[in-house]
């Protein structure tokens, strides 16, 4: 099955965290950026968990990123996945300095080691837009 | 070991054997058993328990579980709370309930955890970050989180899955000196554990633990307190805790968790090194949750579970004992009650009453609890009378 056809849960969007899923919807990935110790903060926040000032402000991140661990799912915690198994998740480093997790595209072939470097590539995960990625092999 | 160094004493002990299923019971009816058994144990009366600590029960009493719990059991407790650490909170009820005695709000503690287990389990709708940034990706529940920990410790250090394995087969085999766990008459060995089916990789099947239904409880209450009770106490000596994260994705390190702090602070406390232990009862949700405490109690160096249990007996007899109820992994995982599994049996092998699985001359344990994704850690050290 396709991606775009799963009936997966959905992000649970504030006020806050909008920007962040509005940006995923355009195909762009921002993480907030805090302009008083000047590191990077993901997942969005009111104020950055290092030296909580509330001087935070949407920046665009590079896109790529390193995979720190990842896991091939064939037993999904949510059945709305069960189309797509086995995929691939994995905890994607960005070169700006935070961690989030996501779904790596073509993860799944048991090529892919801890340490891969991997490119943004947003794509329609039920009825999302979500900011995916692919592996970037040399 | 002497009261002195007692910062409070566990005066009774009370089990509910796991079960698969239940079927019409309530959170509030095991809890009441299994409390009834534990001041039993400690040959009490319901009238001395004046302090209580129980867990969260989602889908049954999301609010005031304790003034339900006072209410059902007809306690008026003068000291009362939740305590909400995942598997960490059986053994963070035992060091709260010490505090509160020493702070002089009550004498006498009951914390117990139980857990019903229906065909449909209770689900709570969440709206939180892990719901909002994990869950969207395809990443629910706890066996993904533990596998992205355990590929990252074996790209870090190189660790085999036969290394993982082989923790799941002890506590198979230490399964089968206790009647009342869930896999006892069921031992696997490393290969059977390596041959049973990948659920997230690379963990299988045989390293995660089974859901069960079933209830623990002990009674805290001070040192001075048990003279004259029908069994030893046991002590309290040190304890330490650490929270550091929820998600995985916001984990400090894949490798090494909030444990090592916790249980370095719980040894500086009663003056211990984990090598004296005589009984390891660590949290095992998962194979890697051992590897990682194995390590981060300094019994090895980071990476060197494998060949640490490779040299060593993990058994009743053995030189290194490790979980002889079966762990988790063994026993089966009654919900939050599962980390108290491993207070409860510390204190069986301190009092000299774990029968045939007995160790030898037992003074000393060390007891963690694990919560979330290697994220809320507290860490008991526990002495014999």
């Amino acid at each position: 099955m396709d991606l775009d056809l799963l009936k997966t849960p959905g992000p649970t969007i504030t006020a806050l965290t909008a920007p962040f899923w509005e940006a995923a919807a355009e195909g762009r990935l921002v993480v907030q950026q805090c302009q008083a110790c000047d590191r990077a903060v993901f997942y969005p926040r009111p104020i950055c968990p290092h030296c909580w000032s509330d001087r935070l402000v949407w920046k665009e991140a590079s896109g790529r990123g390193r995979l720190k661990s990842f896991s091939i799912v064939h037993k999904p915690g949510h059945p709305g996945w069960l189309p797509v198994t086995p995929y691939c998740v994995g905890l994607v480093e960005l070169e700006e300095g935070v961690t989030m997790l996501s779904f790596i595209l073509d993860g799944a072939t048991g090529e892919t080691v801890v340490g891969d470097t991997v490119q943004l590539t947003p794509t329609r995960i039920g009825e999302r837009i979500l900011p995916a990625f692919r592996i970037a092999k040399p | 070991m002497t009261t002195a160094l007692s910062k409070g004493a566990i005066a009774g002990i009370g089990e509910l054997k796991p079960v698969r299923r239940t079927e019409g019971v309530t959170t509030l009816e095991l809890i009441a058993e299994v409390s009834r058994r534990a001041v039993a144990d400690a040959g009490m009366e319901p009238a001395q328990i004046d302090g209580l600590l129980v867990g969260p029960q989602v889908g049954e009493t999301p609010q005031h579980v304790p003034a339900t719990v006072a209410e059902y059991l007809g306690l008026k407790p003068t000291m009362a709370n939740v305590v909400d650490l995942g598997g960490a909170s059986g053994a963070g009820m035992v060091w709260r309930a010490a505090a509160a005695i020493e702070a002089g709000m009550c004498d006498t503690v009951l914390c117990v955890l139980a857990n019903t287990r229906d065909d449909i389990p209770p689900r709570s709708p969440n709206r939180n970050p892990i719901r909002e940034f994990d869950v969207p990706f395809g990443a629910s529940g706890a066996n993904i989180s533990y596998a992205l920990l355990m590929q990252a410790h074996m790209a870090a250090h190189g660790t085999t899955a036969r290394d993982f394995a082989a923790i799941a087969a002890w506590a198979r085999a230490n399964a089968q000196a206790n009647p009342d766990a869930i896999f006892y008459g069921k031992p696997a060995t490393i290969d059977e554990v390596l041959a049973s089916p990948i659920v997230a990789s690379p963990l299988h099947l045989y390293e995660i633990v089974m859901p069960v239904a079933g209830g623990e409880a002990v009674i805290v209450t001070s040192a001075r307190r048990t003279r004259g009770s029908k069994h030893p106490p046991v002590h309290l000596l040190g304890a330490g805790e650490k929270v550091t994260h929820r998600a995985v994705s916001q984990a400090p390190s894949l490798t090494s968790g909030p444990l090592r702090d916790a249980m370095a602070r719980a040894m500086r406390q009663s003056s211990t090194e984990a090598s004296q232990m005589n009984l390891l009862s660590f949290y095992d949700c998962y194979t890697i949750m051992v590897a990682a405490t194995i390590e981060d109690a300094g019994l090895c160096g980071p990476g060197d579970f494998g060949r640490w249990i490779r040299d060593h007996d993990l058994g009743p007899g053995g030189d290194f004992p490790l979980n002889t109820h079966g762990g988790q992994l063994g026993f089966g995982q009654p919900d939050l009650a599962g980390g108290m599994t491993h207070v409860v049996e510390a204190v069986r092998q301190l009092r000299g009453e774990a029968g045939a699985r007995q160790i030898s001359d037992a003074r000393l344990a060390l007891v963690t609890g694990n919560g979330a994704t290697m994220s809320e850690a507290t860490a008991l050290v526990l002495g014999a009378d």
